[in-house]
């Protein structure tokens, strides 16, 4: 007997994605998972900051679906090379700072590189004619193909019907009678086929599957970029980003001041690489500084914006404890600032 | 002949980053050593053991030790 077909599949922790999967797997492919880390997934992050958010039931959602699934995940590091792709996408953004086309490509790329590394056959995706303004168009799927240079390996089962044959159809590795022809943005197929499969817990991302898609996330990220220079990242900021209020009180800093415990614990871990301020006098959030060149004033203003959000925001004064990067603590007293006294176009 | 055990220091490091370094390290490993993952991320609790079930890890321990969240992982066959 043959040795079955293999395909990597890649799996973002949503419902298309797991039936794409389970669709092929039913034709007797020997299916495994790839799920890419871009440092922008809605994944966990939040929940396990915030100490609210910690009751909830928490989990990775692609590392739940491969579990349903029975198939192993290979969960791939990709934020270095990812930085391109939010820099440079070469066909421009979605509603938001999302590439979404240039993502897809990229990650379609990714799995290719790992399907020749390992020995697989072909490429499965969730993907849908119709589906996205942007990745998932008539015209934008055979882009994916060609230009992550996947060419007819890559098999989208949900909408392979609508799409000419590609190679594991042509060679009989999969039955394309068995495919489907789903189109656009309803999602009434995707649930019968779910209903079908005895799929009756999944996660439905609602704009998408990453931070990028988030107006509010975009617009700290933008400012982020307009602010330093060079428009550039590393992973602790797009962390960071999660996290907190943000206000931009000059044009040379910004601060990071924590909502709650949870927030407060998270960013004790950067303390040390940041300008800080932290109450002492009432409990109160911990605010880091980030900008260069920090003078006493701006100090005194980022003491008294804690202070604000401190439960000492109505007493006249309240002691603080403040550093400048790399330098000991000093404690000093300072009026908190009234509400009024932040103008709206200081929150980012 | 007993395996390898190795301690991964992985606080600081949110999910799904602490599956991923347990998962990089694991590769370099045979059947039968053991990884020891401490993070700060509690959500490692449930990602680190559902990650070695679908890839034929075996959790021997988890829970919380000084404030820490660990896992004591014994790597399967490949
Ligand atoms: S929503 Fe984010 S992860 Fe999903 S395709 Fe768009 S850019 Fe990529």
């Amino acid at each position: 007997m043959s040795e079955p077909r293999k395909a990597v599949a890649l799996i973002s922790g949503g419902l298309d994605s797991m039936l794409a999967a389970r669709i092929v797997q039913e034709q007797g492919v020997h299916v495994e998972g790839i799920n890419f880390f871009t440092g922008f997934c809605v994944e966990g992050h939040t929940h396990a900051i915030r100490k609210r958010d910690r009751g909830r039931p928490k989990r990775n959602n692609a590392l739940w679906v491969a579990e349903q699934l029975g198939i192993k995940l290979h969960i791939v590091d990709v934020v270095e090379p990812y930085k391109d792709v939010v820099l440079n996408p070469r066909h421009g953004y979605g509603a938001n700072l999302n590439p979404c086309l240039d993502c897809k490509i990229f990650m379609v790329s990714k799995a290719l590189e790992w399907m020749r590394d390992h020995g697989f056959d072909f490429i499965v995706t969730g993907e849908v004619v119709g589906q996205r303004p942007m990745s998932q168009r008539r015209d934008t799927m055979p882009v994916v193909a060609r230009e992550s240079g996947a060419e007819d390996l890559l098999l989208r089962p949900l909408c392979a019907k609508n799409l000419p044959p590609t190679r594991p159809e042509r060679e009989g590795w999969v039955d394309r009678d068995r495919l489907y022809a789903i189109s656009g943005r309803s999602r009434k197929v995707q649930q019968e086929l779910a209903r079908r499969f005895g799929i009756t817990d999944y996660a439905q991302p609602a704009g998408g599957c990453c931070f990028l898609t988030d107006a509010n996330y975009s617009a700290k990220l933008r400012d982020l970029w307009a602010h330093r220079p060079g428009r550039r990242y590393e992973l602790d900021d797009l962390m960071l980003l999660k996290v907190g209020r943000h206000l931009r009180p000059r044009p040379h800093f910004k601060l990071i001041v924590s909502r709650e415990e949870g927030e407060t614990r998270f960013l004790e871990g950067y303390r040390k690489r940041f300008a800080h301020v932290r109450t002492v006098s009432h409990p109160g959030p911990l605010t880091l500084i980030e900008g260069e060149g920090l003078s006493e004033e701006d100090l005194a203003l980022a003491a008294r914006i804690t202070a604000r959000y401190s439960q000492g925001r109505g007493a006249p004064g309240v002691e603080v404890e403040a550093a400048l990067p790399g330098q000991a603590p000093r404690r000093f007293t300072v009026t908190p600032l009234s509400p009024e006294a932040i103008p709206r176009a200081w929150y980012l | 002949m007993s395996g390898r055990r190795e301690e991964l220091d992985l606080r600081g490091l949110l999910c799904p980053l602490p599956v991923i370094r347990v998962q990089d390290r694991v590769a370099g490993l045979a059947p039968g050593d053991e990884v020891i993952a401490v993070c700060s991320d509690p959500g490692a609790l449930n990602d680190i053991p559902a990650w070695c079930k679908i890839n034929g890890h075996f959790v021997l321990w988890k829970g919380e030790r000084g404030g820490d969240y660990v896992v004591h992982l014994r790597v399967g066959a490949a």
